[in-house]
């Protein structure tokens, strides 16, 4: 055993030693210890440099809440994490763990400096410095804030851990496995309700477990090992599923719980065997007890932030929990009872404790206790300062004046190793008011405590604001049997001896002799945000909780303010003279403790991030080294390289042979829905901008689809099979949108219409074959059709048979080309594909892919909906009024193209550019302007499409300019970076305006 | 996350369902003689309360039909779901 070890516990198994690193060097710990534990057994008290002014820190706490003791673990391996809290880590054979934000190290950090000059870095330094010269922020002030920004170091390695994700129901999910959770359990479960009880340590118990003080009696056992008794009973329930390590994330409406199970995190790198490392519980309860505890405040004094001042509770479990002390001539300050629970435990052990107690006096049994073993108490005193550098070695102690306003007297000095400092206790209240509870001031130990509305959840023991341990028990046990509806219980005539609080005293900021200005009386200790602080942002005029912690940065760190965020309420009361519960708290988001982003993700990451769409073609492509583009969910063809083509080589290539003999596409992702019912014709009448009710069967027609606001939501052709039945088609990336807009409008705004719809863009595979000879390849294909102009014009489709499989051919064009589309049930679209290829071999087939396409398509001054237009395009604005009916009464968007602002003739409409210089590809996305020298420079619209076309061996581009239409032949600017590139409005159809070759 | 009970399938998970807003506001039968800001009242005002709201959800993961349903934007409770063309409950 080290020094500072100093008894047996059941907890920590003292014949299993583990060896761990810190900063490098090599220390000893038990199975059993936290990283916390296992450092102040070894008497490291300083493990940390804090925020803004480098200060060294200490361990606080012993729990979630703690603010100081955040490491980065296993640092320059692949699992290395940063910000993870000491307390919580448990201690396993190899741990690896450092400290953060000190450079070069923990006990010389250059930062420090930040501490000298901390009165000229105040709250909002950063926004009030850094905002001249302006030429100083990119070079200088940039720089330096980013290398003193955040805590640790991210990994640079993808997580290679597995993380899991699951589902699970319950009757009644308890949340905290304490006294009160353990009784609400028990009752539950007793109560044949499946129940489920979570608890973040790896052992249930809370605070009660290692309570061994004889004031403490239930059923005439010590209250530890009554409750011992009932966990051994507990874990025999069959209705009951005991989570530990499992930690509640949020508390969402509906009894809707996300919880973190750490599964592995516990082992040893070498015993982890690729098993999961966190699992997200998805938790649908019917009923939840929220049983989450409370946490201990701290006392706000100068200087209380030295490594060596802990919360009392802490050094209590510290010592009776893991069997070390954290420090063995020990001083507590306290506002309350609780603490001398921690006095008696350290003076029975043997170890020297003194009480500094701000109140003038206590009678409760615990104190008799305290005074009766003789340990000296200073009535009506408080600490003034703390002395120590790197780990405290004094304090200052005055007497109170008598409001408690100011301090009298002599100042005392008295020597000490550790000042263990309780300011009462804080309900967490995060998870009720995370579901929607709201929450009540109570005045008289200045805390908020659930108000409880909901049928569905209550809150039981100190998260409810009881704190003694006979209220505790009788209340939860009452509170859960009426909750459940339950008449009666084990624990209807328990019996329940304590120490009950008889003076009550809490003053938020401590007075000190020393002005205000010269003291650092911290709040929240991560975020180095100190009383003065927030006293400064009062006087700049901050009012509201919510601006004054952003201002200060209070409890914005990574524990969330779990200490300090009552501090500042009560400081702010006080300062601006208002009662406390009017303020009301910040807001409680979830996750109440930091999750990691691959909890979060759970499975969903590499190739299970999102579907993968691949058409029956796919294979094909693969061994054809085609280069795939994603579009939406789709994976589809970009382009073709041979023999190490670029794309821009790829590109011209294929579409110079799509336009001279012939070309293949596969078009399979286009979206394709079917419609059928007596009304299909009044329907496509009334969501396309043209009409229908004329569209012959086996014609097809090309359709533009608005939406209300009239603006271009969709595109494509869609082709009428029957009498009442259509096939659409519509844009890849929009195919499932368009289908939800159409069933929407069908099901609430005409009901009435006999209409029916179908999605079946996978039943069929489509190969698009263009170019000249496109039609001798379809006459291979198909030797008994007739493809005359006469009998199979363009625009019509018609049934056919290919290897004795149905399949239908529209002749229809994307590319200006004479072309045909082949649609096939998809399971045979590789042979129909196949067949295709070898039909055009004579001919040099040659498949392209998307960016030809776009090419193709631009060349002819063909629209792509999301690339020409973004939202904010009407069909007049794309110069398509020609397909905009006058006849029709109404369609979806119509009236909305003669509002004012449609009608507007200086809106961005679609025009063509060409560049003086025919080899200048412009890029897209970039800006056009009409005048270089005016400032600010008017920027008046920018380009949509850009190509260099082989087919017209020029450079050309398609772009949204305001009052585009009246702008042919004018000269315009397209400013990059280093030049400014000359252009011309022209004409958006740059290839064969007369379309001699799609009727050729 | 809510617990929606869909009309036509019963109880469902929240991530089934998604939501189309303000309920009961009808396109107009003659939009062409609407005004510009009659047009514009249909088309972009919404009241978007803070308490008890009419609203169109669709099961869009399930059987993809459109309903109304009555909730409390302020608590999130669900006071009734009805099928698309029954008459709103008073709440």
């Amino acid at each position: 055993m080290t020094k500072y070890r100093i008894s047996k516990t059941r907890f920590v198994d003292q014949t299993k030693t583990v060896s761990f690193t810190f900063d490098g060097k090599t220390y000893l710990g038990f199975e059993g210890d936290t990283l916390a534990s296992a450092l102040l057994s070894n008497g490291i008290h300083l493990v940390g440099r804090s925020f803004k002014y480098h200060r060294p820190r200490g361990i606080m706490s012993c729990g979630s809440e703690e603010p100081n003791a955040i490491c980065q673990i296993n640092n320059n391996t692949d699992l290395t994490e940063p910000n993870v809290r000491a307390t919580e880590i448990e201690l396993y054979e190899g741990l690896s763990a450092s400290s953060q934000n000190c450079w070069p190290s923990l006990n010389f950090d250059i930062g420090g400096i930040n501490n000298l000059i901390s009165p000229f870095i105040p709250a909002g330094f950063y926004y009030k410095t850094f905002m001249w010269p302006k030429s100083f922020w990119k070079k200088i002030y940039e720089p330096l804030i980013r290398m003193s920004a955040g805590l640790g170091k991210s990994p640079t390695q993808p997580d290679p851990d597995i993380y899991d994700h699951k589902h699970e129901h319950c009757d009644v999910l308890v949340i905290g496995g304490g006294i009160s959770g353990i009784i609400s359990a028990k009752i539950a479960a007793k109560n044949n309700l499946k129940t489920i009880l979570i608890e973040d340590k790896n052992i249930l118990g809370g605070s009660t477990i290692y309570q061994n003080n004889k004031n403490f009696i239930i059923d005439n056992k010590k209250s530890n090992e009554w409750l011992m008794d009932e966990i051994s009973e507990l874990e025999k329930l069959d209705n009951l599923t005991i989570k530990t390590r499992t930690s509640l994330a949020a508390f969402h409406s509906y009894n809707y719980l996300l919880a973190k199970e750490n599964v592995s995190d516990h082992l040893p790198l070498n015993k982890k065997n690729g098993s999961i490392r966190q699992r997200l519980w998805k938790i649908r309860a019917d009923k939840v007890i929220v049983a989450a505890g409370a946490i201990e405040r701290p006392l706000v004094f100068n200087n209380n932030d030295r490594p060596g001042i802990i919360l009392s509770n802490s050094v209590k479990k510290y010592l009776d929990f893991y069997g070390v002390s954290s420090g063995l001539n020990n001083i507590i300050f306290t506002n309350n009872d609780s603490a001398y629970e921690t006095a008696v435990s350290l003076f029975e052990k043997g170890i020297s404790v003194k009480i500094v107690d701000i109140r003038k006096k206590s009678s409760s049994i615990i104190v008799k206790n305290a005074e009766e073993l003789g340990i000296k108490i200073y009535w009506n005193s408080t600490v003034v300062n703390t002395f120590g550098y790197k780990k405290i070695k004094s304090i200052e102690i005055m007497n109170l004046s008598e409001d408690g306003s100011n301090v009298t007297g002599d100042k005392k000095k008295i020597q000490c190793d550790c000042l263990a400092i309780s300011g009462g206790w804080t309900p967490m209240v995060h998870m009720h008011t995370q579901s929607g509870g709201k929450l009540d001031f109570r005045e008289i130990d200045q805390v908020f405590v659930p108000s409880e509305k909901s049928e569905n959840h209550i809150n039981v023991g100190s998260c409810y604001g009881d704190f003694e341990l006979e209220e505790i028990v009788k209340n939860t046990n009452n509170k859960v049997k009426k909750f459940l509806n339950i008449n009666e219980d084990s624990f209807d005539k328990i019996s329940v001896l304590c120490s009950k609080e008889t003076e009550k005293k809490n003053i938020w900021l401590l007075p000190n002799i020393i002005s205000e200005n010269k003291t650092k009386s911290f709040i929240d200790f991560q975020n180095d945000s100190t009383a003065k602080d927030i006293k400064l942002a009062l006087r700049e005029g901050f009012k509201s909780i919510e601006h004054v912690k952003r201002y200060t940065t209070t409890g914005m760190a990574t524990d969330q303010g779990k200490l300090s965020n009552m501090h500042a309420l009560g400081i702010i009361a006080d300062t601006a003279g208002v009662k406390m519960g009017t303020l009301g708290t910040t807001t409680f988001r979830p996750p109440f403790t930091p999750l990691t982003f691959g909890a979060i993700v759970g499975r969903s990451v590499g190739k299970f991030f999102d579907v993968e769409r691949k058409t029956s073609i796919h294979e094909w492509h693969i061994q054809k080294d085609a280069k795939f583009e994603n579009v939406g969910q789709w994976k589809r063809p970009w382009y073709y390289p041979i023999n190490n083509e670029n794309l821009h080589e790829a590109v011209q290539r294929e579409s110079k042979a799509a336009r001279n003999s012939a070309g293949i596409l596969d078009a399979s992702t286009l979206g394709k829905i079917d419609i059928q019912g007596s009304d299909a014709s009044e329907f496509l009448n009334r969501v396309y901008t043209n009409a229908w009710s004329k569209l012959g069967i086996g014609k097809c027609r090309y359709g533009l689809m608005l939406n209300e606001d009239g603006m271009v939501y969709d595109d494509g052709v869609t082709t009428r099979l029957g009498e009442n039945h259509y096939l659409m088609t519509t844009t890849t990336g929009g195919a499932a949108n368009v289908l939800s807009k159409l069933e929407d409008y069908l099901q609430t705004e005409w009901p009435e219409l006999d209409v029916y719809l179908t999605s079946v863009t996978d039943h069929y595979s489509t190969a698009s074959i263009c170019g000249p000879n496109s039609k001798e390849i379809l006459k291979k294909l198909f030797p008994n059709k007739n493809f005359s102009d006469e009998a199979f014009p363009h625009m019509s489709y018609q049934d056919a048979i290919i290897d004795k499989i149905e399949c239908r051919i529209m002749r229809i064009s994307f590319t200006g080309e004479l072309s045909y589309e082949i649609n096939i049930e998809s399971k045979y679209g590789k042979s129909l594909w196949e067949n295709c290829i070898k039909a055009g071999e004579e001919y040099k087939i040659t498949p392209y892919g998307t960016e030809t396409m776009h090419l193709l398509r631009a060349e002819k001054g063909f629209i792509i909906v999301g690339q020409d237009t973004d939202g904010t395009m009407t069909p007049i604005d794309l110069q398509m009024d020609w397909i905009v009916s006058k006849k029709k009464y109404d369609f979806i968007g119509k009236r909305s193209l003669y509002r004012s602002d449609t009608i507007r003739e200086d809106r961005k409409q679609l025009v063509g550019l060409l560049t003086d210089d025919p080899n200048e590809v412009l890029e897209e996305g970039a800006q056009i302007v009409s005048e270089l020298d005016k400032k600010p420079i008017e920027m008046i619209g920018h380009v949509t499409s850009s190509y260099f076309s082989p087919n017209l061996n020029k450079s050309i581009a398609l772009a949204v300019v305001k009052g585009g239409k009246k702008m042919k032949g004018q000269k315009l600017f397209v400013p990059m970076e280093n030049k400014n590139i000359n252009v011309t409005v022209s004409d958006f159809i740059f290839l064969d305006k007369e379309n001699k070759r799609i009727n050729a | 996350m809510f617990i929606i009970n869909c009309p036509y399938c019963g109880e469902r998970d929240q991530s089934e369902f998604s939501c189309g807003g303000e309920a009961h506001i009808v396109r107009p039968k003659q939009p062409t003689e609407l005004s510009d800001d009659e047009w514009a009242e249909y088309l972009f005002m919404r009241k978007n309360i803070k308490g008890v709201q009419f609203e169109r959800w669709n099961h869009a993961h399930g059987c993809r039909k459109w309903f109304n349903m009555v909730r409390d934007t302020s608590n999130d409770k669900i006071h009734a779901v009805y099928k698309m063309g029954e008459k709103p409950p008073v709440i």
